[in-house]
């Protein structure tokens, strides 16, 4: 079958999807190495999240979309431009570290300039503050919405279906996008022993609230799924309940050993086929890439290992906004 | 002459009108109720959420995330315990972030017994909401300081958590509100029938705001509500009102109460109690919250840290009893947290203990 997409997009979604796939294992090697403490991530997420992160009206204010994101999303997040060595300072946990000064888990993103709110490791309380946000933008003319993603496991909690009720309210529908990326296993526990539904996302039909389920696994249908429901939200100023059946590459985290799992699809596997079977890209061409990357971050990664750690004597700055020292 | 509902009500309105206040929001806040305690009556900016507290305070905290200016409010703080993980979310934020993401929003809600609410209608929060750091914590004990206390925290780039003395909700002010009608009968009339909602149908009542001023009480500062010089008295919320009666008994006995109103529990005007401490060698903290794990043990922890040399007696805490709620009956709720009589004893003792 033929690609859709435009050969430019495809290799741009390509790029994206390597790069982030080489930071992921980068990252693991940090962690293994000690310049980290641990490591949790979204290897596996990349053909659904990086035409996500390709789509989102980037930018601050509430005329642009705003991300309540969990700690798989470094595809969207490099999708949407951020840099590799970034997420590097992070797991080192640097001064220089972007999101949280070294406070921070790896992966646990926050960009204002990009209303990609702060990254919690706290399960499902993403779908509450996507709630504040969405409300802020439900004003007339308002071209932004909020995008809100987590796992199938944390469906569970009743934050999911809080969000799911006041999403639907009549008087105020919100133009949220809600995704879960289903991977199918909570840590340890398979999700299918703990859910009776068909799906997820049937779960929104008892709201009204628009649905699909979809193979996450495949670019083309993830981006076009992705261009559909937030098309409709954006327009519409309603939301919609996408559910991503994904793979999870290198388990739940360092915690269970964030060793590579041979018997799950792995979509940048799926789509090299393709691209190399619809002479889109040759072999050469890709393995081209993945050297170039890894190389570059490895560089990276050592630059890392010489900046500095944050001094202890901040741990009081930033308690309140713009105050910095002991402040009681 | 305005209650302390009715400050707060005219304080939300200088808010949506003046300070961009964008959405007022909890369960029965909108009309037609406009607040169980009638604190949300009347404005423009308000509406009736789902009755979810977790919803409620995620929504506060994404509000904030977008730079939107919120008050929500959960109706009793009996029913916040449940969005605990929620609070500390919102308080961590521009920390965790090394400073990038302020996040301002106001969470207000009635605490505290003294209106026989029962065991779910009379908990106290400052304990546990001041174990969580990021946010503002101001209780007022009047109408007046309860409007300026409201406007600083809508003025504020941090989450500010508003606690209402529900006890004290109904009791008028003897100062002033910049703006509101002239202190006298005929004020207070004027007053309710501009911005109480009438009884009965309300579908076309609109209030009729006074002419309201700016008036902030800084965050942070206390007052000293009864100066004297034998033992210091520091309190928060309802307990003023009674630490103040204490005083003025017990001043007809020839003893002298300081009593200290902190108007904010974090951060706190230890400045303040600081001074009073020096001056009267004696102190006791009053709250009616449980006492253990109380907040008024780490004001003595701090006291007897930096002034143990300079106390004449030990320092003292009226707390709440560390019993799971407060009992309905009369009697199990006055023996449940401090009464005047409480207090009164506790000064008569402290003073006459003698290095």
């Amino acid at each position: 079958m033929k690609f859709k997409l435009e050969r430019k997009k495809l290799v741009q979604i390509h790029d994206v999807m390597v790069k982030s796939r080489v930071l992921e294992e980068r990252l693991i090697r940090m962690y293994k190495q000690n310049d980290g403490y641990f490591w949790i991530g979204g290897p596996g997420e990349e053909a659904f999240s990086v035409p996500l992160g390709l789509q989102v009206r980037k930018g601050f204010g509430l005329d642009h979309d705003f991300l309540h994101l969990h700690y798989r999303s470094s595809p969207i997040m490099l999708a949407m431009g951020a840099e590799p060595i970034d997420s590097m300072r992070q797991m080192k946990n640097t001064a220089t570290d972007p999101y949280s000064g070294g406070r921070n888990f790896g992966n646990h993103y926050s960009k204002r300039d990009w209303n990609v709110v702060p990254v919690s490791s706290t399960i499902e309380t993403q779908y509450l503050t996507a709630i504040g946000s969405a409300i802020g933008q439900t004003k007339r003319g308002c071209k932004g919405i909020t995008i809100v993603n987590g796992g199938d496991s944390g469906t569970a909690e009743g934050d999911f279906a809080s969000a799911l009720v006041w999403a639907s309210r009549p008087v105020m529908p919100l133009p949220m996008l809600m995704i879960v990326t289903n991977n199918g296993v909570g840590i340890s526990t398979p999700h299918c022993n703990q859910f009776g539904g068909k799906s997820i996302a049937a779960r929104g039909t008892a709201f009204g609230i628009r649905n699909a389920v979809i193979n996450g696994n495949d670019v083309e249908e993830s981006w076009s799924a992705l261009e559909e429901a937030i098309t409709y939200v954006r327009e519409e100023r309603k939301p919609f309940l996408l559910e991503a059946r994904v793979s999870r590459l290198y388990g739940h985290s360092s915690a269970s050993g964030a060793n590579f799992v041979p018997d799950e699809e792995d979509c940048l596997v799926t789509f090299e086929k393709r691209l190399e079977k619809e002479g889109i890209l040759t072999r050469a061409q890709m393995d081209k890439l993945r050297e170039d990357y890894t190389a570059t971050m490895l560089e990276q990664s050592k630059q890392v290992k010489t900046e500095p750690a944050p001094s202890g004597d901040t741990i009081y700055d930033h308690v309140y906004y713009g105050q910095k020292g002991r402040y009681w | 002459m305005a209650n302390m509902a009715q400050a707060i009500r005219m304080a939300l309105h200088y808010g949506e009108k003046n300070l961009g206040v964008e959405h007022i929001f909890g369960q029965d806040v909108g009309p037609p109720l406009g607040g169980v305690f009638t604190c949300t009556q009347g404005l423009t900016k308000t509406w009736n959420s789902p009755l979810d507290e977790r919803g409620i305070v995620g929504a506060a905290i994404g509000l904030g995330f977008a730079n939107v200016r919120s008050v929500a409010e959960i109706q009793f703080c009996d029913y916040i315990y449940n969005t605990i993980d929620l609070l500390k979310l919102g308080g961590m934020s521009t920390w965790a972030t090394n400073g990038d993401w302020p996040s301002p929003f106001t969470i207000m809600t009635p605490v505290g017994a003294g209106i026989r609410g029962s065991i779910y209608h009379s908990h106290s929060f400052d304990a546990m909401m001041t174990h969580i750091p990021g946010f503002k914590i101001v209780m007022p004990s009047n109408p007046l300081d309860a409007y300026g206390l409201m406007l600083a925290c809508l003025k504020d780039q941090n989450p500010t958590m508003y606690l209402k003395p529900k006890a004290l909700l109904r009791v008028e002010g003897e100062e002033q509100i910049p703006g509101e009608p002239p202190l006298t009968a005929e004020g207070k009339k004027q007053l309710k029938e501009m911005i109480d909602a009438p009884l009965g149908d309300r579908s076309k009542w609109k209030a009729k705001w006074p002419e309201l001023q700016d008036y902030t009480v800084e965050i942070g500062k206390g007052k000293i509500v009864r100066e004297g010089n034998q033992v210091t008295v520091v309190t928060y919320g309802r307990h003023v009102l009674i630490a103040r009666d204490v005083a003025d008994k017990l001043r007809e006995e020839g003893l002298s109460v300081e009593v200290i109103d902190m108007r904010t529990l974090w951060p706190y005007d230890w400045a303040m109690i600081s001074e009073s401490i020096r001056k009267t060698k004696r102190v006791i903290y009053v709250n009616e919250d449980t006492e253990v794990t109380n907040f008024g043990e780490h004001l003595l922890r701090r006291t007897i840290e930096e002034h143990f040399y300079e106390l004449h007696a030990r320092p003292r805490l009226l707390a709440g009893a560390f019993v799971p709620g407060i009992g309905l009956a009369d009697n199990l709720e006055s023996a449940s947290v401090p009464q005047m009589q409480d207090i009164m004893n506790a000064c008569r003792e402290i003073i006459a203990e003698q290095p």
